[in-house]
């Protein structure tokens, strides 16, 4: 077991380069110059120069690329070129936003998601089965923009019962802030999510339903509640921790459009805000930093797997 | 059978949802078995005998299963129409079944001692330490070696013959009046058949139990039951004691399953079959259900269906031709 965990670390390690070279590749494709921005619009080409040949950025592409890994090498993942800190401070300052409101949108999403996804399968083609795929059809095809747009209309300029944008820090402001500021978003996070996870879980559900083990379980007299909560649910648990993967693998990422709409400074305003500017070590650091969670995020998954379904093992 | 009969189905029809409405996939069956008595059901696929089977304890799907008509006694009650609580303590309690593949019948996700305990627990309120025990007790019942080792494992460790020794563990565990076995042996290969059949012998002599063996197979019935109903196309068509049935049976479909049996004794070059193969459900067959397949159809066979009729001594046969002849032609 701890044995094949080393080795999914090791095999991560090629995945991480590929991942560095092409977000490298990618943003030197992208039209732009961060001299430009650093130096302002009404700098002389000769500053604009100067600048360029300061953060290193005259030098041939390979070259650049080359010495960013060789400060890898050394644990450095450098400065941001526009935010006057380091990439893995800036990162560090952001973090706690953007894992606050994953954890909080996965404490929402994981009951309601199953549950509704449980529920469809059970009484499928019901209309309890049609109102939960409706609800999971709007949850995954609304734009988050307006469903939030929407909502800060309602709850916060209407009813005024969350503050529409901004941060409290949990450690600063205390715990009812912090929840303040965060329930909104993560409800918006939530739909699209509960929408997924509910069809991912019904469609598991409905293939488990179906075997023959659950007739045996009803055949020796065990009640509806415990066939399909131990028998049936025990069964698709496999489906839901891979669905379960990808929606926390989506969350860490950190919503882009979510941040934005609620000025929640997270690690998903962070990125943009490293695109607009050209900030290329910022951006190189925290894409690979991504890559990383992904991969221990896809570890844990296979790890789970192993405790969820006696017939997987690693040796 | 004298006495009251420990369970009886009476014109038992059972509807499924198909694509154009409800199709009747069993219609007016009946049949009865005695307390400690074996009843086998045979019938070719299609036939309704695991429909019949499962229906006892209303384990189809309800959202695509309807009980049309019919009534399942048990004693002063009718299964069919108990509240689901309440059938819920004769699932597994007094009633047990097992299945025909025991691959796919045990739960992978679960260990043998989970699923055997539960019905314990759930029936007899055990506690988890007399369940486990007993649980032990049960798969030395149903001998497998070394079983307070082996309880531990989960299902996919266990070969089919084992597995299939398991579900009879669960199905006994209760020491159940009755054991519905729908094609226990199907699934298994010929050496692990005789022995499953043999432990499910000695297991209703110890228990005393009533078992309806639901099978293809007559040699096992002859080996095994004491009475033997026929199914067609959804319908009983003779049932009665097995030396009657062997001896002299009545209908000719009933003939043609029991020359499609091989003897050994004789050297035999082409297999004796039963030409053509069973009607579907949703198919409107006007008289005899068989009288496409049958060679000695008369034109009475194609107008009306015909009703079981009691040839004498238990012996009933859905053939008026040959019963007004007097049975073998």
């Amino acid at each position: 077991m701890f044995r094949a965990i080393t080795v999914r670390l090791m095999q991560s390690i090629p995945v991480l380069l590929l991942v560095a070279v092409l977000s490298f590749i990618l943003m030197h494709l992208l039209p732009g110059d961060p001299a430009v921005v650093i130096a302002g619009a009404d700098a002389t080409p000769a500053a604009v120069e100067r600048i360029r040949r300061e953060l290193g950025l005259d030098q041939p592409i390979w070259q650049q690329l080359l010495s960013w890994f060789l400060n890898l090498a050394q644990g450095k993942f450098g400065s941001s070129l526009v935010l006057n800190q380091t990439v893995l401070s800036a990162v560090a300052e952001r973090l706690p936003v953007t894992l606050s409101l994953a954890a909080l949108s996965l404490a929402i999403t994981l009951p309601l998601g199953i549950t509704l996804g449980i529920l469809a399968a059970y009484f499928r083609s019901s209309w309890i089965d049609a109102g939960v795929m409706m609800i999971a059809l709007i949850g995954v095809s609304v734009p988050s923009f307006w469903i939030a747009i929407l909502s800060v209309i309602l709850f916060s300029v209407t009813l005024g019962w969350v503050p529409s944008s901004g941060y409290a820090p949990l450690l600063t402001a205390g715990p009812g802030p912090w929840f303040a500021s965060l329930i909104q978003p993560a409800m918006v996070l939530s739909l699209f999510q509960i929408g997924f996870l509910a069809r991912m879980t019904r469609s598991a559900m409905l293939d488990v339903l179906d075997q023959d083990f659950i007739r045996t379980a009803r055949a020796k007299g065990v009640s509806e509640w415990r066939t399909v909560g131990k028998h049936g649910f025990r069964n698709a648990l496999v489906a839901v921790v891979t669905v379960g993967g990808i929606i926390l693998s989506l969350l860490i990422g950190g919503s882009v459009v979510v941040e934005q709409v609620f000025a929640l400074p997270g690690i998903g305003r962070l990125v943009v805000q490293g695109i607009m500017a050209r900030d290329y070590p910022l951006i190189q650091g925290t894409m690979l930093l991504f890559g990383f969670a992904f991969v221990l995020i896809n570890v844990a998954v296979d790890i789970i797997y192993t405790l969820v379904d006696p017939r997987v093992r690693y040796d | 059978m004298a006495e009251q009969p420990l369970l009886s189905v009476e014109n038992l029809t059972v509807q499924f949802r198909g694509d154009a409405g409800w199709v009747n996939a069993v219609e007016g069956v009946d049949f009865a078995v005695g307390a400690g008595e074996c009843l086998g059901i045979v019938g070719e696929s299609g036939s309704g005998k695991s429909v019949s089977a499962l229906s006892i304890l209303k384990l189809h799907s309800p959202a695509n299963t309807r009980y049309a008509s019919g009534a399942i006694r048990y004693g002063d009650r009718d299964l069919l129409t108990l509240p689901q609580r309440r059938l819920r303590q004769v699932r597994g309690g007094e009633i047990a079944m097992i299945f025909q593949d025991p691959m796919s019948s045990l739960n992978p996700v679960l260990t043998i001692a989970d699923q055997i305990m539960e019905p314990l627990r759930q029936h007899q309120g055990l506690s988890v330490q007399a369940a486990r025990r007993k649980a032990i007790e049960l798969l030395d019942m149903v001998r497998i070696s070394d079983a307070s080792r082996r309880i531990d494992d989960y299902p996919h460790r266990l070969s089919g013959g084992m597995r299939q020794r398991v579900m009879i563990a669960i199905a006994v565990a209760c020491r159940p009046r009755l054991l519905i076995a729908d094609e226990p042996t199907t699934a298994l290969d010929v050496t692990i058949q005789s022995q499953i059949l043999e432990l499910l012998r000695e297991l209703q002599r110890e228990i005393g139990m009533s078992v309806i063996l639901i099978t293809h197979d007559l040699g096992v019935v002859a080996e095994f039951a004491q009475r033997v109903v026929v199914m067609y196309a959804g319908r009983v068509v003779e049932t009665a004691s097995v030396p009657a049935l062997f001896e002299r049976p009545m209908h000719p479909y009933t003939e043609g399953l029991i020359r499609a049996v091989p003897n050994l004794d004789e050297d035999v070059h082409r297999l004796t079959t039963i030409p053509g193969s069973i009607p579907d459900p949703s198919m409107s067959i006007t008289g005899c259900r068989f009288s496409p397949r049958c060679r000695e159809a008369v034109q009475s066979c194609l107008e009306k269906p015909p009703s079981l009729v009691d040839a004498g001594a238990g012996h009933l046969a859905r053939c008026p031709p040959r019963i007004a002849a007097g049975g073998i032609s």
